[in-house]
């Protein structure tokens, strides 16, 4: 993946809880093979609503996604960071994010800010009197600013090693294959496997 | 102290531990149609291959009709995506269950159905309800795409530890509540986002009483409570299920496997990051009213007054539901009425909730428009007509399907219309989940065939 520093830009507040992947991209989007071309799917089902927050005139261009608690729970569709990504955010802000979701973000790049339900509350507000509010988004300290908010976040050594380095994961795993090796030795024979 | 299973699962599966993080090593990775082009491109942009495709079970499921299968698939797109898992199987020397084998199915049921699914083990797959083999005793979770590819080329992940959570039920159930009910409580107990970051043990006396496939209904919606994974600790009840299966250990293998297995339990002086405590007595059969699965009642209650929830949060959720689902507040659930009825998903497609259903249906008439079952795979739909369910099911009214995942996720010709209200025995009642504007309410198949027959919500024992 491509190395992710600092995100400085404005933001869109998506206040809703319990985002899951299923309205984030619906499943009609996930026939494709490709990686690309999510964009379009992304919240398609509510983005029919011209008063949705994603199409309001003064969010347009925004790089930063507020969501409420519970953000991307459900389904492991990765398809729903593609299209997050592939609309122009670089990072998603939640109270809590779904496991599998923050695992897929971390993958690609997408920076998963997990803040307290206080100041998640207060961005949001802050986002709503004013949208071009500029949020600072600094991985190396793993900190977030936006106008009367500070506020670190949490993400762990090795995630925050692969973004600032760009690093591809499989990459790393291969440096230490023969311990995958030495480990496959130690397996206990009755384990099964797959068309013998 | 101790160690509690998920420990020492988690433990035995160590190939590195950094600072980092954990290396864990994956005994088995199931793939589908829907979330493994993209890795497989991966793998070949980079010149690399699947470690060990002896590891890797692949069938289709998602996408795949469960009607007129002998014809080509009608949505090109579908076919495109199933053609690719063929192809990129065949390239990677990966068995695959395609469209029609007799080993198809959907591919949580059929990694224990064929004894592939074992205590102890790591399952991963690029699916989140791949929690259900935790109730063998094993780590199973699901995986996004890019991991897809992580394991495809390393048979490996790199993992932080979760917490530890146990949900303990203790107690009996009532006559008439199934183990969906248990899960759809626990739901309601916890909610969506109590599980986050854990790998849940379920445990106490109502689990244990359960079947495999009842313990398979439970922990497959762990994922609802949004935890890492679910568990319960193997014990005979798991040992005799796994035995004599197609890919279960047999002489002296078995032996080995079964003494290794009854070391896998939580450690007396072992201690969860969180606990939660259910009384079995007191769970009804659940339905659930709103758009994630936290929201639930028991039957005999009512839709819920949004002001009643004192969490701003929760309140908003609960007027959007049910702005949503069309439902007024304190509108009793026995009172809904529905359109439609769909038993299937990897939650509730096995022969035993097959058999539930159609004790219900069994000389009984569907009142409303849409009725139908969808077997978890083929060998259940055999097992199933062997049995002559399909016979109770068709004069019953009911629509008697292909395997697959069908209307679970709508993305192949199942779908609910706009407004359609549906009693699903699936495990996601998102908006749209099952088609666009559809209404979905997630229950037990008892529950949803007696629905089927009264023509809004009903347990059995409401029928004449
Ligand atoms: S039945 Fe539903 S939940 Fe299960 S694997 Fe298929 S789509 Fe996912």
């Amino acid at each position: 993946m491509r190395a992710v520093r600092t995100i400085e830009g404005t933001a869109v507040p998506l206040d809703r809880s319990d985002v899951d992947t299923d309205q984030i991209i619906p499943s009609d989007w996930l026939k494709r093979v490709e990686r690309t071309g999510f964009e379009k799917g992304l919240f398609s089902e509510w983005k029919d609503d011209p008063g949705f927050v994603l199409n309001q005139e003064q969010y347009q261009g925004a790089n930063v996604l507020i969501g409420g608690p519970n953000f991307g729970t459900g389904s492991s569709r990765e398809h729903a960071v593609w299209a997050i990504q592939q609309a122009g955010f670089e990072a998603v802000i939640s109270p809590r994010f779904g496991d599998i979701f923050r695992n897929n973000c971390t993958k690609n790049g997408l920076v998963p800010v997990q803040v307290s339900a206080e100041v998640g509350e207060q961005l949001l507000r802050a986002v709503e009197a004013d949208p071009a509010l500029v949020f600072e988004i600094d991985v190396a300290t793993r900190s977030l600013r936006a106008g009367d908010v500070e506020c670190k976040f949490p993400l762990d050594d090795s995630t925050q090693h692969r973004f600032l380095e760009g690093l591809d994961d499989i990459g790393i795993t291969l440096r230490i294959e023969d311990e995958i090796t030495a480990f496959e030795a130690t397996r206990p024979a009755h384990l099964p496997t797959v068309g013998s | 102290m101790g160690k509690t299973l998920s420990e020492k699962v988690w433990d035995r599966h160590l190939v590195h531990q950094g600072d980092d993080g954990d290396l864990l090593f994956i005994d088995l990775h199931l793939i589908h149609e829907v979330t493994s082009p993209q890795a497989f491109d991966g793998l070949r942009l980079n010149d690399r291959t699947v470690r060990r495709p002896e590891l890797t079970l692949a069938t289709a499921d998602h996408n795949v009709p469960t009607a007129d299968i002998d014809q080509p698939v009608a949505d090109p797109i579908s076919a495109k995506q199933l053609q690719t898992l063929e192809a990129n199987c065949a390239e990677f020397g990966i068995t695959h269950y395609g469209l029609g084998d007799p080993n198809q199915g959907i591919v949580h049921v059929i990694g224990p159905e064929q004894g592939y699914t074992q205590p102890g083990m790591t399952v991963v797959c690029g699916d989140s309800h791949t929690s259900t083999h935790g109730a063998f005793g094993a780590i199973a979770f699901g995986i996004g795409t890019s991991e897809v590819e992580h394991v495809l080329a390393t048979q490996t992940l790199p993992q932080t530890r979760p917490g530890t959570m146990a949900v303990t039920v203790e107690g009996d159930v009532q006559p008439g509540v199934t183990a969906k009910d248990i899960v759809l409580a626990i739901l309601g107990e916890v909610g969506t986002g109590g599980g986050i970051g854990s790998m849940i043990e379920f445990r106490g006396s109502a689990i244990r009483a359960l079947s495999m496939e009842g313990r398979m209904t439970v922990c497959n919606m762990s994922i609802e409570m949004g935890a890492k994974a679910g568990m319960i600790a193997p014990d005979e009840t798991t040992f005799d299920y796994v035995q004599g299966r197609p890919n279960a250990p047999a002489g002296s293998d078995w032996d080995a496997a079964v003494a290794d297995w009854k070391t896998l339990f939580t450690d007396d002086d072992a201690t969860f990051d969180k606990e939660v405590v259910l009384d079995a007595a007191t769970i009804e059969p659940h339905v659930s009213w709103g758009t994630n699965p936290g929201q639930v009642v028991p039957i005999s209650g009512t839709l819920p007054d949004p002001s009643s929830f004192a969490d701003p949060t929760e309140r908003n959720a609960a007027e959007r539901a049910l702005e949503y689902m069309d439902l007024a507040a304190g509108t009793p659930l026995r009172e809904v009425a529905v359109d439609t009825v769909f038993i299937g998903s990897c939650t509730n497609s096995r022969i035993e909730d097959l058999r539930a259903a159609a004790a219900v249906a069994e000389g009984r008439t569907v009142t409303i428009p849409r009725a139908m079952v969808v077997p978890g795979s083929f060998k259940v739909k055999d097992q199933a007509e062997a049995e002559g369910l399909h016979e109770i099911f068709r004069a019953a009214g009911f629509d008697w399907r292909e395997p697959g995942c069908s209307m679970c996720l709508a993305m192949n010709p199942d779908k609910l219309a706009p407004g359609e209200r549906c009693a699903s025995t699936s495990n996601r009642n998102f908006e749209g989940r099952q088609g666009r504007g559809g209404r979905t309410h997630l229950v037990s198949p008892a529950v949803a065939a007696a629905t089927a027959i009264a023509g809004h919500f009903a347990t059995p024992g409401d029928l004449t």
